[in-house]
């Protein structure tokens, strides 16, 4: 093949289709329709297949991009998805909602001159595919006599059951809803990422011989300590997220029509209350509607409260567009869709109508001064400068803190925010207990809390005493039969 | 089947009244966990809301736990039509929040309100069993809703039955019923009370000026029960709290009862609606 430059490659980052702004701001469908495969060829000829590709180590898991990005160009989808299976269990998950700006598109040579190649969709197209064509890598997986518990079903939990149930062990996921998946599941709404992908990625995963036990509140129903003590765990992984929304700690944020915007995303999304009456769970819907934050959540929860048929939304945020912690994507999505934006805005105030329900929001002009701890200007108010904007619903959607349930009902060490203390191979106060994602870190992403999960489950086989299993297929025949037709994995003694 | 893993089989049901009804169901492992004063979302079926219930009864022995249910709106009318023996419930995860504390208090006052009547039953129970002089104080609209009366008088050193008409025991709230205790005992420690926001606060004030400890269980509206949602936050002392997993038991004396109403009437107009929906159809189905 001849080598690729800046120059020799198409100019133009293919485009994606999307669906018509006017229209999905009143539906639920997926927004990003995702490439076709012409579309994704197209776009696998912009890579330059770095001899030292910045977007391995860009990426959170360390995919090597552009090996599926080169199997792609040949063709061989089956063989893309095998190399990205080999580090990320969930590509169809992730090419959707990981902040690739930020990371390996972030870092890609092109990128320098033209717009990065477009790896999370060329991600989302593998993954999908193998969705379509029913694809699961499915090792050799060799018994062990370990039973591993994992609590939590999200993508930290997930992550790291897949990777203990490759290694032999019986590994069983705890979830405290009724349904698995954590944020995946009530969190992240339909347009951005569908249900059907999350169903599909748990298949996999009982495929796998993962078994989930929902409606299992680990703590209380039992602890941490009698999963090792009583109930023959070998290991423990936790990975329980963060939850606990903050609050926004100004007059008027009890009055009904304020909630967190996990309460409205859990409403609509876990407990499909868009269909309510049809569906027992209520959401009032507000027709002038502020939601305070820029995060990902926010934009979720504007967007959702949009399709919910809200008259106008708006988001506040007290830095501006630049500082915004949201993928690029999502606020375009949402700029796109309608949505008012009052950048360098602050609430300082709820307005009750006199009923005890919101009437309107207070807020301030801000100005970004000196930088802060975290590198970003800080915003400092601009006196004089306040104002009302009209609303009826306000959601809050600035940050979460620790879930206190696991604190509370072990021993394990919390540190002074909360969060569990763990060593550098993730492991916690407790010999045999492990724990990554939001619940170490605080909130992150979901790319984030897999990468954690799996790195739990490294140590975790370590601490286990199991080999470490190659994941690469080989492409010879055995006996003559095909080794990748059957997902044949050499192991490799310790 | 495994040792986690329960199908949520009711095992016995009784009704008390025409609204209000008794679910024993089987779940091993909580029956074993559960303490006085947790709760346990339950959903009846896959389009269900999470509805939070406190438990009124576990008994490790027999593997089950008990929850007392007033029909009062969609999902406790449909629930009272087709929880039947030998049917399972869609999902129960719990038991859920901090236990009540039960401290060393040698006499106390266990106020139950209505509904609350259940609830308090495992703390007067576990009280009784720690050692402590057990009053109970139970109030009622009227004598055809009472129950438990007799499972009651087996644990307590004293009951008092109030009902708001005078149809059976005291003829008062079940305030009056604090007060007629409050005068034959001037060595009272704590007083804890579980029923309606309005009977919780009027209890409140009257120990207050006594000086009298009083813990109250709160029960607001809640979705996930672990602390994820924020739905359930109440003030406690200017402070807000997270029913859920800070609670559900509160000093009654610094919780703002009036922000629990107003927010307690948060889907109001949904709730009507959706229960006028399902009679409407009910009734559909019966002609």
């Amino acid at each position: 093949m001849k080598k690729r430059t800046v120059r020799s490659i198409p100019q133009q980052r293919t485009p994606v289709r999307e669906l018509d702004p006017v229209v999905r701001s009143r539906n639920f469908e997926e927004v990003n329709c995702g490439y076709d495969e012409q579309e994704a060829l197209l776009e696998s000829q912009r890579c330059l297949f770095c001899p030292e590709p910045k977007c391995i180590a860009g990426c959170p898991v360390n995919i090597n991009i552009p090996a599926f990005i080169e199997k792609i160009g040949a063709k061989d989808y089956r063989g893309a998805y095998d190399v990205i299976t080999g580090t990320n269990l969930l590509p169809a998950v992730c090419g959707r909602v990981c902040p690739q700006e930020n990371q390996c598109e972030g870092v890609c040579v092109v990128g320098e001159t033209l717009e990065p190649v477009a790896i999370g969709r060329l991600e989302r197209f593998v993954g999908d595919l193998a969705i379509a064509n029913g694809w699961v890598n499915r090792p050799y997986i060799e018994p062990t006599d370990f039973k591993v518990g994992v609590v939590g079903s999200g993508p930290a939990g997930m992550a790291c059951a897949a990777d203990m149930a490759k290694a032999g062990c019986e590994v069983t996921v705890f979830e405290a809803f009724h349904e698995a998946g954590g944020v995946l599941r009530y969190g992240i709404p339909d347009f951005r990422l569908p249900n059907s992908v999350v169903d599909a990625e748990i298949d996999k995963l009982r495929e796998l011989g993962v078994k989930f036990e929902v409606n299992t509140l680990v703590g209380r129903l039992f602890t941490i300590e009698q999963m090792l003590d009583e109930l023959g765990f070998s290991a423990v992984f936790i990975g329980t997220g963060a939850g606990y929304p903050a609050l926004l700690g100004i007059p008027g944020d009890s009055l009904n029509g304020v909630l967190s915007a996990n309460e409205l995303l859990t409403r609509c999304n876990l407990m499909k209350a868009r269909d309510f009456p049809n569906v027992d769970t209520p959401l009032p819907l507000g027709k002038h509607v502020v939601v305070v934050g820029a995060g990902n959540t926010a934009m979720d929860a504007l967007r959702v409260t949009k399709r919910l048929g809200a008259e106008s939304v708006a988001c506040v945020y007290r830095r501006s567009k630049t500082e915004c912690p949201a993928r690029a994507e999502e606020v375009h999505h949402a700029e796109q869709e309608g949505i008012e934006f009052h950048w360098l805005t602050n609430p300082v105030e709820v307005i009750d109508d006199g009923s005890g329900s919101v009437a309107a929001i207070r807020c301030i002009r801000m100005e970004l001064g000196e930088p802060d701890d975290s590198g970003r200007r800080r915003p400092v108010p601009v006196p004089g400068s306040e104002f009302e904007i009209e609303t009826d619903q306000v959601v809050f959607a600035i940050g979460t803190n620790a879930n206190p349930i696991i604190g509370q009902t072990s021993k394990l060490k919390l540190n002074k925010w909360g969060y569990l203390e763990t060593d550098a191979n993730l492991m916690t106060s407790i010999a045999g207990v492990f724990a990554g994602g939001d619940i170490v870190t605080g909130a992150a992403t979901v790319i984030e809390a897999m990468g954690a999960g799996r790195r739990a489950a490294r140590s975790m086989k370590r601490y286990l005493g199991l080999r470490e299993a190659i994941e690469e297929p080989s492409s010879e025949t055995i006996f003559g039969i095909d080794a990748r037709e059957h997902n044949f994995v050499r192991v490799k003694a310790a | 089947m495994n040792e986690f893993h329960s199908d949520f089989e009711i095992v016995a049901r009784e009704d008390f009244s025409d609204v209000t009804f008794m679910l024993e169901v089987r779940h091993p492992m909580m029956a074993r966990a559960a303490k006085p004063g947790q709760f346990v979302i339950v959903t009846s079926h896959p389009d269900g809301e999470r509805i939070p219930l406190t438990i009124a009864d576990f008994d490790a022995a027999r593997g089950t736990i008990t929850l007392v249910i007033q029909a009062v709106g969609k999902t406790t009318l449909e629930m009272k039509e087709t929880c039947r023996v030998g049917t399972h419930l869609y999902g129960l995860a719990g038991p859920m929040g901090i236990p009540s504390h039960l401290g060393n208090s040698k006499k106390v006052i266990c106020v139950g309100g209505g509904l609350g009547v259940a609830p308090v039953y495992p703390q007067a129970r576990a009280l009784k069993e720690s050692g402590a002089y057990v009053i109970g104080v139970l109030g009622f609209r009227t004598k055809d809703l009472i129950f438990w009366d007799e499972k009651f008088r087996n644990i307590c050193d004293e009951l008092i039955v109030c009902t708001d008409d005078g149809s059976a025991g005291l003829h008062g709230f079940v305030t009056d019923g604090i007060r007629k205790a409050l005068e034959v005992h001037d060595d009272i420690d704590e007083v804890v009370a579980i029923g309606p926001p309005m009977m919780m606060k009027a209890c409140c004030d009257a120990t207050r000026e006594a000086g009298i400890k009083t813990m109250v269980s709160l029960n607001p509206i809640m979705v996930d029960g672990t602390g994820m949602c924020g739905g359930c936050r109440v003030k406690v002392g200017e402070i807000v709290k997270f029913a859920c997993v800070d609670g559900p038991d509160f000093d009654g004396h610094q919780v703002d009862f009036d922000d629990l109403m107003v927010r307690l009437r948060r889907y109001k107009e949904e709730e009507a609606a959706a229960t006028k929906r399902w009679s409407e159809t009910c009734r559909m189905t019966q002609v």
